[in-house]
Formats: structure tokens, sequence, C-alpha cells
């Protein structure tokens, strides 16, 4: 990894979202959420269902843009740009449903990862100048770096759709890590995992912090949310009711009353 | 000013068959999501039949177009049970080609029964044409605006007033929802294609006193039928049934003032304008209701 | 080296071994053409087949491309006395721009909304050839297309023609192999597994829609340019909407997302008619019945259905 990613001194926001909302016809998804997100934190984003938070990620990931307000992104204002510029400029994502590439084999899924931080275009692709087996060459062996970071370095020729479910996690959680991001949006990574994958999802994502990754995190299961979070910021249908250190949260009266009535652990 | 006239009335003709072939289409996507790129063999082979159960085999003209349109329609379901039920992995391309690949198989089927001529019959009154304004307008077609509204009114109440119309029209909106209250979503999909063929059958009955049907009319009509449900706006009524009239007035407007070649490329530049401009048809900036 | 690449350059190589032996045994005039017609549906089918196969878009009106570009180097070596050698670069330029005008709006849709959208575009064309007579000659056709020579060469024989196709077909293979074993390549596959996902990690996904539409116009209108100077006399019926439905099907049977599918599509698809010469009035009937049956029970196409069987039996040994 480059320089840029050690955890820089810089309490400038990386990510700004400013009276954000978005509604659609009349259902207001996401009102008025204002937030801020330090570089190099991991910020965990809960609420109850249907409180807006994959919306929020679509906003921020420029599926949508929104009614009202502003996302700012490393100092630019996100609205003007397409989900696939977006990952150039450093905003990469889960989904809550594993969407691998399942006609590929597990390398080739994080090859395509890293489709933004390579060159080789159709020409390219056609003459095989020196430089493109060059890059090529030195993407497969980034890719299978990355493997090996997360443990599946053994399955890269695989079709990603074999793995047990809880490696097409890891596997897409690598493909995001692929595009060299600054902002990784994890939504629901531990959705489906056992008590002893998701306390290895946690130190995992602590590992990707240290190497300067700024993280934002929607998590039902509460133990690894607060475990990992260095800020929690809740919201319940569309609204931000806190935010704040997991421990204040947690006591936050408005936040207990969103829940009650929940079964959460 | 008589000319003007002369193309209005051709048009109005033609823009109701194309209307009602359009009611089709809509209907069944309506339904099911589905579009059947075999509807207008549908239509052919309900002309093709007419023409042989009234003419060699001498039934009178009811009993020839209820057996038409039954027969067809059974024939449609039959298509959906074989060939549509029995798809494990339904994708628009998968569905385009097997559709597709009906619409060759009935038309040689076509071919091999009634062979490569053309075929007519009688109007189905003995009325001489109409003069009006010194434009001629066929009895025949008076009929045929008269069947179409006729049916148009018809699926309005089915959809609007019978249980199994709006239970249709349920699936159509939520299939799980509608699996959960009860409502057979199988069986809806198979009397959706009874329906639509039907309607199809019907086009080609009608339209068989005033064309000379054979094996292989069903493809520009079955084309020109999706283009103008598209004008009007894929799975509503009224679009279909205006997107038809308007399609089949400007062809004729088109082929009397400018140029006879360019008869079948309007309706297809209708189609790409409407898919690049306002995909939801014409009438899409007003609510666009359902059946 | 990975297993798929040894087999791929193992198959490449039987096959070129194949073409030049074929040239050389078969002396027959009419087998000689009709094995050429094979490879310039091999050309239509692998250009359709990197668009459906691995974008995963549909397109039902492509023999348009294929009209282009046997159009342009009709009007031009006949009209404008250019030489054929130049008409090529032009036929296939042209049918790339053509497809890169059509493509922007056209790729914005998807499902049935791109297939109706692809086919309008196709019928619109095609009754531009067929109307358009002071420049096309009309619904009676163009007549007059000159052969095509090289300095001595003169591919008029049978012959010649036949390695001159095979020739560029082998060509054509390589360039799509490469693309798809390319960042290119894993992009469109992405399109196809996922669009959103694919947006998700970055790849601009219109534009490798785009990209791929005008690669697989481009190989059509190459197909086209070789269709001219075969048979010398062109007609706007050899490029309507049953063409077009016949570039899907071979792509489809074959084997969507397979160089040897499209071979294999290609191959079936020309021969079909011959075998049913004697029952020509079923062949449209044959030919229904094999589209909807085989994508009923192998959507994959043969070539993934074979590759399955074959798989299996060898698990079964085991």
């Amino acid at each position: 990894m480059s320089d840029q990613k050690k955890a820089k001194p810089d309490n400038r926001p990386l990510l700004e979202v400013s009276a954000v909302s978005k509604s659609f016809g009349g259902v207001h998804a996401v009102r008025d959420v204002s937030f801020s997100l330090i570089p190099g934190t991991i910020t965990g984003l809960i609420g109850p269902n249907g409180a807006g938070k994959t919306t929020l990620f679509n906003l921020i990931t420029g599926v949508f843009p929104a009614n009202r307000g502003q996302i700012t992104f490393d100092g630019t204002a996100t609205h003007k740009f397409r989900i696939n510029d977006l990952v150039s400029r450093g905003i990469a994502r889960t989904f809550q449903n594993v969407e691998l590439f399942e006609s590929m084999t597990v390398l080739e899924n994080i090859l395509v990862g890293q489709h933004t931080r390579t060159r080789c275009g159709i020409w390219g692709s056609i003459f095989r100048f020196p430089w493109v087996r060059r890059e090529e060459r030195q993407a497969r062996e980034n890719a299978m770096t990355l493997l090996t970071s997360v443990g599946i370095d053994a399955y890269a020729d695989q079709p990603s759709g074999d793995l047990p479910f809880g490696w097409q996690r890891l596997l897409e959680l690598a493909r995001a890590l692929a595009a060299q991001p600054k902002l990784l949006l994890l939504d629901e990574p531990a959705a489906g995992l056992n008590i002893t994958e998701t306390a290895q999802l946690g130190e995992l994502i602590q590992k990707i912090q240290q190497q300067g990754i700024t993280i934002l995190l929607v998590e039902h299961d509460m133990s690894l949310t607060m475990t990992v979070s260095d800020k929690i910021i809740v919201l319940d249908q569309g609204q931000k009711i806190a935010e704040g250190l997991p421990r204040e949260v947690q006591e936050n009266e408005a936040v207990v009353k969103a829940y009650l009535g929940t079964t959460e652990n | 000013m008589q000319e003007i006239l002369q193309y209005l009335f051709s048009g109005i003709t033609s823009g109701a068959i194309y209307a009602v072939i359009a009611v089709g289409f809509s209907m069944l996507y309506n339904s099911t999501e589905l579009i059947n790129f075999a509807h207008g063999e549908f239509v052919m082979l309900g002309a093709l039949s007419m023409v042989t159960l009234s003419g060699p085999l001498g039934l009178p003209l009811i009993p020839a177009f209820l057996v038409s349109v039954i027969g067809v329609a059974c024939l449609g379901m039959l298509f959906e049970r074989l060939a549509i039920r029995t798809v494990r992995h339904p994708n628009p391309i998968v569905l385009i080609i097997i559709t597709v690949g009906a619409s060759i198989f009935l038309k040689g089927v076509g071919m091999l029964v009634w062979g490569k001529n053309a075929h007519t019959i009688p109007p189905f009154t003995d009325h001489p044409p109409l003069d009006i304004a010194g434009a001629k307008l066929l009895f025949q077609s008076i009929w045929i605006v008269v069947i179409v509204l006729l049916m148009a009114a018809g699926l309005h109440l089915f959809y609007k007033k019978s249980l199994t119309g709006k239970a249709m029209e349920a699936c159509a909106i939520s299939q799980k929802a509608a699996w959960l209250v009860g409502i057979p979503s199988k069986f809806m999909t198979l009397l959706a294609f009874g329906l639509s063929t039907g309607m199809g059958a019907v086009a080609g009955v009608i339209i068989a006193p005033i064309t000379m049907s054979s094996y292989d009319m069903g493809t520009m009509l079955g084309l020109k039928g999706f283009c103008a449900a598209m004008l009007g706006g894929l799975g509503s009524l009224w679009g279909s049934l205006i997107g038809g009239l308007l399609l089949g007035v400007l062809e004729a407007l088109g082929v009397g003032l400018v140029s006879s070649g360019l008869k079948d490329a309007i309706a297809f530049l209708l189609l790409l304008f409407i898919l690049y401009v306002r995909p939801g048809g014409i009438i899409s900036s007003a609510n666009v209701e359902r059946f | 080296m990975t297993n798929r690449a040894t087999w791929f350059r193992i198959a490449y190589t039987a096959m070129a071994g194949i073409v030049i032996l074929t040239g050389i045994l078969v002396s027959n005039a009419y087998h000689l053409q009709l094995l050429t017609f094979i490879g310039i549906n091999t050309l239509l089918a692998l250009g359709l087949n990197m668009l459906m196969g691995y974008a995963g878009q549909i397109s039902l009106g492509h023999a348009a491309f294929y009209g282009i570009g046997a159009y342009t180097t009709a009007i031009l070596t006949v009209h404008y006395g250019i030489s054929p050698w130049m008409a090529l670069p032009a036929a296939i330029l042209i049918a790339m721009a053509v497809a890169y005008i059509v493509g922007v709006p056209t790729l914005k849709l998807s499902g049935y909304y791109l297939g109706m959208g692809t086919l309008g575009f196709g019928m619109i064309v095609h009754i531009l050839f067929r109307e358009w007579s002071s420049v096309t000659g009309g619904a009676s056709g163009f007549i007059g297309i000159p052969p095509l020579e090289l300095g001595p060469i003169s591919f008029t024989s049978g012959r010649n023609y036949f390695y001159l196709v095979w020739a560029l077909v082998l060509l054509s293979i390589i360039i799509c192999q490469r693309i798809i074993d390319s960042r290119i390549g894993r992009g469109l596959r992405a399109i196809h597994d996922g669009e959103k996902a694919a947006k998700a990690v970055g790849v601009n996904t219109s534009a490798l829609k785009l990209q791929v539409f005008v690669l697989s116009a481009a190989l059509s209108a190459l197909a086209g340019f070789l269709y001219a100077h075969l048979v010398y006399f062109i007609s706007p019926g050899t490029f309507d909407f049953i063409t077009s439905i016949r570039m899907v099907t071979m792509v489809v049977i074959g084997g969507m997302a397979s160089i040897w599918g499209a071979l294999l599509g290609a191959s079936l698809l020309t021969l079909l008619p011959e075998w049913l010469h004697s029952f020509s009035e079923f062949e449209m009937v044959v030919y229904g019945l094999v589209l909807m049956t085989v994508m009923i029970f192998l959507p994959q196409g043969l070539t993934r259905g074979l590759m399955d069987l074959y798989e299996r039996s060898k698990k079964s040994q085991t």
C-alpha cells in the first residue's frame, strides 16, 4: 500500500453529509441527516429496520442523488459523479446480500475489484503491449496478496459461487479493498456469520483501519459494532437520533426507545 | 380534403387492428410482465382458421368466429404450459428467444397447413361501402371498430368487476402478495395467455375479410402492434387503443402524403422515439393506470 | 500457464490445422463455398457472442451491420470505382460509427426494451436498403460487385476465398480471446453477472457496453464485406429481421460466452438448410422447435451442455 494510506494526523473530515434528504414517492427514507467522518476512524451506523441506512449508503456511493442537502467526499461534492467515478475517487462498498461475480473465479473477482486501479483498454488487450503484460502480472500478484491477507488464497482458482457463505463475504470484502479505497462502506458484513467468524471479521476490520482506511459500518450485531466503532450514529425512520461514543449511545434514551420491542443481542 | 378523409378512414381501420393487437400485448405484459414475440402468429392463426372454417368447412359466421378464437386461445394456453412454464431460469433473453422460436415454429406450421397462397373471405355483412363526403368507408371497417370497442369495454369490466379479473391484476402487481392471499398465480398466467392470444385471434378474424391472409402476415402485424402498445404505454388498455389508432392514422397519412415505401418505417421510428424519449408511452405523463 | 490457456492453444492450433487441411483436401466447389459460408457466419456469431454472451446484452437487429458492411463496399467499389481493399476499412468504420451513434441511446435500455430497440433499428436499416433505390438498387438488389484480387492472387476460386475468410476468422478469434482474457473481458463478464455490482467496483458499464457493441458491429461488417465479394450480388432480403434472428440463434444454440460455441452455432445453422433440403417445407418448423427446445432445456447452449455432460460422466467414473 502506498504512503498515502497511513493514518494522517488530519482532522479534516473525509466525508461530510450535510442536511441530506431523500424520498421515494411519499416515503421519506432519509430526513435531514448530517454527520462527518474523520479519516482513519470506524463509524457504526445503526438503527431499526427501515431506518434508512441502506438508502444512506446508496446516496453516498452515488446510486441516486439526494433530494436535498449535499454530500462532500475528500473536499469535492459527490452529486456530479457516477457510481464508478466515485470508486475511482476512493469510495468502495459491500452489499447486504453478497453480490459476487459468480461466473468468475475468486481471483478474477479480486481482479475486477482492481478495475479502477488498472488501465488496460480494448487496444491494450488486443495487442498485449509489454506494459499491459506487466500490469496484468502486478495485478495478479496484488490480488493474491489480498486473498492471503483474508485467508482464502488457497481457493483463488475456484468458482466464486462455490465458496461457503462466510468466505464469500470475505471475498466481497477483499474485492472492495482491491479498489484501494479511502472510504469503505460495509453493509451488514456479519449477517449470516457465526460467533467465531464475526469475531474474526471484527479483527479484520480493525486491521483495515490500521492501514488508514476510513470505515462506515452498518451492522445489526451490536457486540461487533460496539467493539470496533470509534463512534456510533443512530438512525430511526430516516432521522439521526443520536451520535457519539458507543457507551454514550447505549445509554441514550431515544435510542433505547427506538429499539424497544426488537430482539437485538 | 376528400383525400385526407380517405386516408383517415383507412388509418382508422388499420389503427383499430393495431389497437386490438396492442391490447393483446399490453394485457399479457400487465398480467405477467412477459412480452410474447409470437403474438402476431396467433393473429395469423385466427385469420386462417376463420378462412378454413367459414370457407371450405362452410360454418356460418358466428360459430366460425367463436371456434377460431377459442381454438387459438387454447393453443395459446398450451404454448404457455409447454414453452413458458417449463423454463427453469426465466430471464428476458431466454424468454425473448423462446417466443421468437415459437413465432418461427407457428409460421412454419401455418405454411404447412395453408400453403404459401393468400386467402380471403367475404365481409361479415353484404353492405356496399359507405360514401362519406366523397371518401369511401368499407362496412367491414365499421365492424372492426365496433368489435374492438366492445372487446375493450369487456376487458375493462373484466378487470374492474370480476373476481378473476381483479385476481389477475393482483398477480401483476405482486406475485408474492397474490400467492399469500391464495391466488393461484400459475393459473392466472395460463389464463392471461389464453385471453391475450384469444384477442389476437379476434384481430385476425375481423381483418380476414379485408386482407389477403397468409402464413407470414403475423410478423409485421405483431411488430407494429407492439409498437402501438409502446406508443400508448405498455400495460395500459386505453393507451394501447390510442397508440394503435395513432399509429394507423400516422401510417395512412405518411403513405398517402409522403411515400408508400416508408409505411413500415413509421412504426419503428415511433418505437425508437418512444423508447429513447418516453418509455412510458405518450400517456405516461398522466397516471399510468392499469387496466 | 493456466489450464484454460493451454486448452485454448491446443484447440486453436487444431482448428488452424483443420482449416489448412480442408482447403487442400476438399475440391468440390459447392462444398468449399458452403465451408466459406460457415466462416462468414462464424464472424457474425463471434461478434454477437461478445455482446450477448459476455456483456449480456441482446440485439435483435444485428443484420443491419452485416448489411452496412456489404452495401458500403458494393457502393464504393461499383459506383465510385474504389478498390475493395480501400472499401474494407470504410465499411468497417462506417458500421462502427453507426453502432456508436445508435448504441449511446439504445444501450441505456435493458431487457425487453433493449431487444425491441435493436429490433426497431434493424428494421429501419432494412427498409433503408429496400427504399433508397438510387443508392442501394432497392428491392431488386445490387449487382456487379467486383471480385477481390491481391496482385497475382485472384480470390475468385473457391479455395482462395475459403482461405481468405478463414484466415480472418482465425485472426478474429485471437482478438476476441485476448479481449475476454483481459481487464476489459473481466469487466464485460462482471456486467453480465451483475451490473449493479459491476458499477459498485468501478466498472464504467455504459462505456464498456458501447465498446463491445461497436466491436460486434465491426465484425459483422467484415462478414458483410466478405459476403459481397463472394457472391457479387446483394439484396435487402439478405439483411432482414430473419437474418438477425438467425444470428441470435447461432450464438444461443452454440453457447453464449464461448468462442467455440460461436463456431458450432455457425456451422450448425449453415448446414441445417442443407440437411433439410429435401424437406425444405419443414425448415421453419424444425428451426423454431430447435430454438425453443434448446432455450428451454439447455439455455447455456450446446457447447456448455455437452461440456456439462462430459464433466458428469467423468465424475461418475471416478
